[in-house]
C-alpha cells in the first residue's frame, strides 16, 4: 500500500465515521456531505495545472475578479469573484505563485449568486486566478496583485 | 470544542440575502516558522465550511491554509425571507468544528 493510498484510506475511514455520527444526530444530510470531500490531492498540488486537474479553462470576460492592485499586507488580500453566468456550479480561487496555488473552492447551491468575497494569503506578487465551472465548461479570469509584504511568514 | 467562533451578519434586500460571516481561526498553513523557536507551526486550518438556509445546503466552501487568518466569507442568496434560519458550520483539519445558527431579520 503506497503512502497516498494509506492516507486516502485513513481519510475515508475517518470521514465515514464522522458522517455516521453527524447523520445519526440528524445534523447533516449524508448526500450533501459526500458531495464535498476535501480534495487533498488538488489542495496539495504545487502548480496551477495540477491544482485544476489539468483543466485550466478558457479565459472569459464573463468572470470578473475584484482585488486591490497593490496589497500592502499579503496575509490579508480581499478578493471578490463575480460572474454574469447562470447555473454556476463552483468557483475556485487560486494564487499562482503561492507554494500551494489552490486556495479555496466554493460549491454553489440553489439560489446562491456567483458573487463571493473572501480574503486570501499571498506569499508574493502573483496572479490571482478565478475559475468558474458551468456545466462541463470552465471559464477563468486572472488579475495580478502586487504584494509588498508576503503573507506566508518565515 | 470550539465555540463562539462564528459571527454572521445578514442583510435582506428584497428576496436576496447578503450573508457575511467571520470565523475566528488561526488558519496556519503549515509552512510558517515560529519566530522564536524557528520550528514550523503545524498546519491548522478550516477545510470545510457549510452554509445552509432552512436546512438546505446553499454553499460549501473547501479551503486550504492560504485563506487568511480569521477568515471572512460573503455571498448572496436569492429566495430568502424574514425568519429563515441560516446555519454555518466549519470543520478544520484537526477535526475541530463549530456551528452557529441565526435567523434572517430584516
Amino acid at each position: 500500500m503506497t503512502t497516498a493510498n494509506r492516507r486516502n484510506f485513513l481519510r475515508n475511514t475517518l470521514a465515514t465515521t464522522l458522517v455516521g455520527i453527524a447523520t445519526g444526530s440528524g445534523l447533516l444530510n449524508p448526500r450533501e456531505v459526500l458531495a464535498a470531500t476535501w480534495p487533498a490531492d488538488l489542495f496539495d498540488a504545487k502548480d496551477v495545472h495540477t491544482a485544476l486537474s489539468g483543466n485550466e479553462g478558457s479565459a472569459s470576460n464573463e468572470v470578473s475578479l475584484k482585488t486591490p492592485d497593490i496589497a500592502e499586507n499579503g496575509a490579508v488580500v480581499p478578493v471578490t469573484v463575480e460572474s454574469t453566468l447562470t447555473n454556476v456550479e463552483s468557483i475556485s480561487l487560486l494564487v499562482k505563485d503561492n507554494p500551494r496555488p489552490l486556495s479555496a473552492v466554493f460549491i454553489l447551491g440553489p439560489g446562491v449568486q456567483p458573487n463571493i468575497s473572501t480574503r486570501l494569503k499571498m506569499s508574493k506578487t502573483s496572479n490571482v486566478i478565478a475559475v468558474v465551472k458551468v456545466g462541463d465548461k470552465r471559464l477563468s479570469t486572472a488579475k495580478e496583485v502586487k504584494v509588498t509584504i508576503g503573507g506566508c511568514g518565515g | 470544542m470550539a465555540s463562539n467562533t462564528i459571527k454572521i451578519r445578514i442583510q435582506l434586500n428584497g428576496d436576496v440575502a447578503t450573508i457575511k460571516a467571520l470565523i475566528n481561526h488561526p488558519m496556519e498553513n503549515g509552512l510558517r516558522k515560529d519566530q522564536k523557536t524557528g520550528e514550523l507551526v503545524p498546519a491548522h486550518f478550516i477545510e470545510e465550511v457549510v452554509c445552509s438556509l432552512n436546512g438546505t445546503t446553499i454553499l460549501t466552501a473547501l479551503w486550504s491554509g492560504s485563506v487568511s487568518k480569521n477568515p471572512y466569507l460573503a455571498f448572496n442568496v436569492q429566495g430568502a425571507k424574514i425568519g429563515d434560519s441560516v446555519t454555518l458550520t466549519w470543520k478544520d483539519n484537526t477535526g475541530d468544528s463549530d456551528s452557529f445558527t441565526t435567523k434572517v431579520a430584516s
